[in-house]
């Protein structure tokens, strides 16, 4: 589903390079972690394959279901299936939650060429998926993201990857700030969004996340590049031992 | 004796000289009155429109940028159009003549031009201060407008609509208001323009607000992309009454808008609310002063400006607090979305505080679209378009979103705004 080959990137702004030819591959119903220190190029691969204009692909190619992606804007790319959990969800002050749920919605329908949601079925929509993630429907009614506690901002991501019904879900930094219930309800609510057609790239600094959204392959990201590949069980090891001895062999 | 003529007028000068000696013998007043305008106007050609070197022109030269007048048409004929929020009472005044055919039950209202004729109207006409220019140009050469009073206690349940609608030529209007103790009211005061041909437009609204009486006042301006619309509004309000006073600039190319008011009695409160949406080459300027006259005092500004292409916004508020008004709370903030590098915007925010016990603060941001907010929406599949529109959108509608005691009010609003983005984003 997702190839990445000799990915290179810079901050467009200054060109500082981030991204010094990464290679990786996940599948369709695969959930792959991608694991490294602070500072390995983590969050902007996220950005990347979101298509945040902020960094320049200088060499190498991303392809989703086959197709390069760099061409398209953040806004294609979110319609054709690829979402982005922010680590920091952002507040729109003046945006209503509903109002923006049903745009974005709507939006992504209408460049697939799908008929937009009936108000009443797009509702329906909306609390289903809000009493899965316990989100209380005082908190739809507010601006967007405004006012959230550091968790539910997190759940408000869940809701609306499970509305959008993405095929690539990319998690960057869920966990960080998330109690151990609110860690659990957001593990639920991608696990639930876990099935053969859909792949979940999640990225994590620490392994106390993959206990609970357990993953199929782990990555070790360094400098910009995959250092090393394993299963689960790569995970267990860097918590134990640190990135250290795995920096090191790949030296 | 005459007075030596100071200055060359200009052609914008010349033509409101013009236009009131081309109307002396036909404009309503008594000889109090007339003898007024005649002191307006011989102000006017003594000193001319305000120049940057007047302290409150100063972003606004006035004459400089007053380049033509277009001169009054008595033919002129404007259609009467629907009210903003649906099911308002609605007073007409329509190319400066007021319609009393269907005068709002409740409401007591007569036509300004009486009050002129029979010269009630003079203690009103008097300017400001010597940097008064509206108030100037409004007093020589006012035709007509409502004089309306709203009785103590008197509540409405939907918005009177004063639609002030001007088709082409000049139109001077005013409106002297009073809203008597307890009183509840919501007045939208709207200027339009029925087509794009250019009108000059000068409205002064003097509004005196009594004990306990609690309004929201809401300039709606809408005037043709030709038009040049000089509007003022003077507010006094008594013990425990409240204002919310909300102006929304959605049209003219050059604008000035001014506030004038004061908090004469305790418990006064004002929340004053701005919304300047600029586009083209437009020029619009909001200027506000208001007095803390007496202690307990509050009030709360907020001007939002969204300037896209090579418009210029001005803002300018001064609230003054006097030596004896302790425990006033003021704040004002102004902030501005500038959409384009050619667009500009200058605020100036004063406070002058005689008093020692208060609290008062101002502030002015001037940002661009927040690119991380625009980012979060186009991850979402929202095209950049789209975002940019609903962001825009949102850094005014908060405002807007105050009103919701009124969701009829605004939608209403809402609806003014968008539609001008729509056309202008």
């Amino acid at each position: 589903m997702l190839e990445i080959k000799n990915l290179h990137a810079r901050i467009a702004e200054d060109g500082t390079e981030i991204i010094r030819g990464l290679d990786l591959t996940v599948k369709a119903g695969e959930v792959a972690a991608i694991m490294g220190p602070n500072g390995s190029g983590k969050s902007t691969l996220s950005y990347i394959l979101s298509g945040r204009e902020d960094y320049e692909v200088t060499e190498g190619d991303i392809l989703y279901n086959g197709e390069s992606i760099l061409e398209l804007d953040a806004s294609e790319r979110a319609a054709k299936g690829i979402f982005l959990a922010f680590q920091y969800p952002v507040e729109i002050p003046g945006v209503a939650t509903m109002q923006f749920l049903k745009v974005a919605l709507n939006e992504q329908r209408k460049y697939r060429g799908e008929d937009e949601l009936t108000t009443p079925e797009f509702m329906r929509r909306v609390k289903e998926a809000a009493a899965e993630l316990k989100i209380a429907p005082e908190m739809l009614r507010r601006p967007l993201n405004v006012g959230f506690s550091g968790g539910e901002k997190k759940r408000a991501e869940i809701l609306q990857m499970a509305l959008l019904e993405p095929k690539l879900c990319i998690l960057d930094e869920t966990d960080s700030g998330l109690d151990i219930d609110a860690l659990k309800v957001v593990a639920d609510g991608v696990n639930a969004l876990r099935s053969p057609d859909r792949a979940v790239v999640v990225i994590t600094h620490y392994q106390r996340l993959l206990n609970y959204i357990v993953p199929d392959s782990v990555h070790v990201l360094y400098k910009g590049q995959v250092i090393k590949s394993g299963d689960k069980s790569l995970a267990h090891e860097l918590e134990a031992n640190g990135y250290a001895d795995i920096i090191e062999a790949a030296a | 004796m005459n007075m030596q003529q100071a200055i060359k007028m200009t052609a914008a000068e010349t033509a409101l000289v013009d236009a009131y000696t081309a109307q002396i013998g036909d404009l309503p007043g008594d000889g109090a009155v007339l003898s007024l305008r005649d002191m307006l106007v011989d102000e006017l050609k003594t000193a001319g429109l305000p120049t940057r070197r007047v302290e409150s022109w100063h972003y606004t030269d006035l004459r400089t940028l007053l380049r033509a007048v277009p001169s009054a048409d008595p033919s002129a004929f404007a259609d009467r159009v629907d009210p903003i929020v649906p099911g308002s009472s609605v007073l007409s005044v329509r190319n400066g003549q007021a319609d009393l055919k269907s005068v709002p039950e409740g409401i007591a209202a007569r036509s300004y031009t009486e009050s002129l004729i029979d010269g009630s109207a003079v203690a009103g006409l008097a300017v400001l201060g010597a940097d008064d220019a509206i108030g100037r140009i409004n007093g020589g050469l006012v035709r007509g407008g409502l004089e309306i009073t709203i009785a103590e206690g008197a509540e409405f349940q939907a918005p009177i609509e004063i639609q002030v609608a001007q088709s082409h030529g000049q139109a001077h209007t005013r409106f002297p208001i009073s809203f008597g103790a307890g009183s509840k009211a919501t007045v939208i005061e709207r200027h339009l323009s029925t087509n794009a041909e250019a009108s000059f437009v000068s409205s002064v609204s003097d509004v005196t607000l009594a004990e306990g009486a609690d309004v929201i006042w809401i300039i709606v301006q809408q005037q043709g992309p030709a038009d040049t619309h000089l509007g003022q509004i003077r507010f006094d309000l008594g013990k425990s009454a409240k204002l919310h006073l909300f102006v929304i600039n959605a049209g003219g190319k050059l604008v000035r808008q001014e506030l004038h008011g004061r908090a004469s009695g305790e418990g006064a409160d004002l929340t004053l609310r701005g919304i300047n949406l600029l586009g083209g080459e437009s020029h619009t300027d909001v200027t506000f002063t208001l007095t803390h006259a007496v202690p307990h005092t509050t009030s709360s500004e907020i001007i939002r400006n969204v300037i896209f292409d090579r418009a210029r916004g001005v803002f300018q508020g001064k609230i003054l607090v006097a030596k004896d008004a302790q425990k006033t709370d003021a704040k004002m903030a102004c902030n501005t979305l500038l959409l384009s590098d050619e667009a500009d915007m200058s605020a100036k925010p004063e406070l002058e505080i005689f008093a020692d016990d208060v609290q008062c603060g101002h502030g002015a941001t001037v940002a661009d679209i927040d690119h991380t907010q625009l980012f979060y929406m186009l991850a979402r599949g929202i095209p950049e378009k789209k975002a940019r529109a609903m962001l825009v959108n949102a850094f005014v509608a908060e405002i807007v979103e105050e009103l919701e005691d009124d969701e009829a009010l605004v939608e209403a609003l809402e609806g003014v705004i968008s539609a001008w983005l729509e056309k202008h984003a």
